[in-house]
């Protein structure tokens, strides 16, 4: 995947909004003094009068989002995942999610490939803190294609979502004439003797990881889930039906996050063996993304190695 | 105001107390004191300041109220209630499996409530984000926020404020409660936020004091807010209140924070009510 493409979703996102801004005068951008790094300057430069800095006050711009969605408007708060989902978790739950607002949630640098700035800015707790309020849609893009779409989709359904967004640039493996739909995964590689089933950045890592099983023999299908809730339980059936063994791989906390969303369908319809990849109970650290990725066995090899492990091979 | 005017707000203002007190009674539960001292700034703003249709509670060009001091929803319900957004006779089932009167206001389920609110803090920046929105719709729309005294502790009140002010909102009205007592004690002992007028001022509001428990005051504060339109500054009205006023046990007793009266208790400050109402009727 040497020459392929690489874009960083949060860049999406900032495209994404400048796009839909120009589509809709409804919509309005709030950032906290982060509009550089969450791109969400693209959007301010083309309409500045609807893109709110709110400083370094996350709290308060979740709930003024939330005043502002009751007047009508469609806000799309943004700031990094560690602040939107960690900082500013009550205001969320409480002045968001309770009344079930109309507010979008763009939380960008989510995971461990935030790199350099080390385990205090690496947000890997969000999908566990957001899955868990009820009637929040949670989902995170494996690419630039999909990342647009779905800031299209989040802003076409009503209710709360939260979006989380990469910081390190990806592979671009979907074309223009993908279609994502919330609640929906997809097979972006067929196989059968293992199911990976991963999201974001690391469904590029799946992808190579199979490519590398593929020429030991073992069929791996990868399954891409950007909607992490609702979760396609159907497909994740489907998957453990046909492979009989599911791997779950993400930037997040083995605890919370799509593995136990994976986890949670399996036990209660068709008990499966799962493997869950991500990080087991610690916190990240500084070093380049892709040291990171491999560091926690998240990268193509790594990946590849926790699928050998868990099939014995 | 006419005299006759402030006599229908007085009379109204006996009727939200009643409310206040059959509320708590009937959920046995509840926060009476916060809601009796704000009882007058509930019945000022739904009687005679705010653009409202009880009948169109989601018209979109009212005005706006959020209850930041949440726990108060008794004081708002009354209020709400006596004003025709739905029957006096429901304020009994407050607190009750299976009634709409949710122990803290429920946007989703009581008519006329705009935002839901509890979790103290908040509520301010949801009007900050009310009255922005109305600017960038261009909507004539104000915005008030009712706040405690003990509540503005919290930092995200400072940064609601903060915001306000530099967004020019000068269609918020932040109003705060200054009863002086929460449920720890003394507002003074447990977290002294004084002075209150020099904090808002600095953080950007035109600031008025004003007798919180009196008609006339209130006008002459929101005619302050009003005159304000067009300055840029959000407008902080600090209202000297008594907690408990009008249910002569209650007042100025921090235990009545968060207490229910008995049927004995009840029977007492209803009596006093009705005896406030027949000195009124006279």
């Amino acid at each position: 995947m040497a020459d392929v493409k690489k874009i960083a979703t949060r860049e999406s996102y900032g495209n994404a909004l400048k796009e839909l801004g120009a589509e809709h005068e409804d919509l309005v951008v709030l950032d906290a003094d982060l509009a550089n790094a969450t791109k969400t300057n693209t959007f301010q430069k083309a309409f500045p009068d609807r893109h709110f800095d709110c400083g370094i006050a996350e709290a308060n711009m979740m709930d003024v989002a939330a005043g502002l969605s009751t007047m009508g408007l469609v806000p799309f708060a943004s700031t990094f995942a560690m602040f939107a989902a960690g900082r500013a978790f009550e205001q969320v739950r409480n002045t968001i999610g309770y009344p079930h607002l109309n507010v979008k949630i763009g939380a960008t640098h989510g995971g461990i490939t935030v790199g350099e700035d080390g385990a205090s800015h690496q947000c890997c707790e969000d999908f566990a803190l957001m899955r868990v309020i009820p009637g929040m849609t949670v989902l995170c893009p494996a690419d630039d294609v999909e990342a647009r779409q779905m800031v299209r989709a989040a802003y076409e359904m009503q209710g709360p979502v939260y979006m989380r967004f990469g910081r390190a640039a990806t592979p671009v493996f979907h074309d223009e004439s993908y279609k994502f739909v919330i609640g929906k995964g997809e097979v972006v590689a067929e196989g059968s003797d293992v199911a990976v089933i991963a999201t974001g950045v690391t469904v590029s890592g799946a992808m190579e990881a199979a490519e590398l099983l593929a020429a030991e023999g073992i069929s791996v299908r990868v399954v891409n889930m950007a909607s992490i809730k609702p979760l396609d339980e159907a497909l994740v059936i489907e998957s453990a039906k046909e492979c009989g063994r599911i791997v779950t791989v993400e930037e997040h906390e083995i605890f919370g996050g799509l593995g136990e969303a994976v986890c949670g369908v399996l036990s209660e319809k068709l008990p499966t063996p799962v493997k869950r990849l991500g990080l087991h109970d610690v916190f990240g650290h500084s070093g380049t993304a892709g040291e990171l990725l491999a560091e926690f066995g998240l990268d193509g090899a790594g990946i590849a190695a926790g699928i050998r492990e868990f099939l014995g091979k | 105001m006419t005299d006759r005017e402030k006599k229908e707000l007085q009379l109204a203002a006996v009727r939200v107390r009643e409310g206040i007190l059959t509320a708590t009674h009937g959920a046995k539960c509840g926060h009476p004191g916060g809601s009796l001292s704000a009882a007058d700034v509930f019945t000022y703003l739904y009687f005679k300041e705010m653009r409202i249709d009880p009948k169109n509670p989601r018209w979109a060009d009212r005005d706006r109220f959020v209850l930041s001091k949440g726990h108060t929803a008794p004081g708002l319900y009354s209020a709400l209630a006596n004003r025709g957004f739905f029957p006096v006779e429901d304020l009994p089932t407050l607190r009750h499996l299976g009634s709409y009167l949710q122990g803290h206001p429920n946007m989703s389920t009581v008519p006329g409530v705009d935002m839901s609110t509890g979790s103290l803090g908040q509520g301010l920046s949801a009007a900050a984000g009310m009255a922005k929105g109305a600017k960038v719709l261009g909507k004539d729309v104000n915005v008030y926020a009712l706040c405690g005294d003990g509540e503005i502790a919290e930092g995200q009140i400072w940064e609601a404020t903060m915001f306000s002010a530099h967004y020019k909102l000068d269609n918020l009205c932040i109003i705060v409660d200054v009863n002086g007592l929460q449920i720890d004690g003394p507002t003074a002992q447990v977290m002294n936020s004084a002075p209150l007028d020099e904090k808002f001022a600095a953080f950007g509001c035109d600031v008025v004091w004003a007798d919180g428990n009196d008609f006339d005051a209130l006008e002459a504060a929101f005619g302050c807010f009003h005159a304000n339109h067009g300055s840029g500054k959000p407008t902080a009205i600090l209202l000297k209140t008594l907690k408990g006023k009008g249910v002569s046990y209650m007042e100025g007793q921090v235990g009545w924070h968060g207490k229910a009266p008995n049927d004995e208790e009840y029977a007492q400050g209803m009596a006093e009510l009705a005896a406030a109402r027949a000195a009124l009727e006279v």
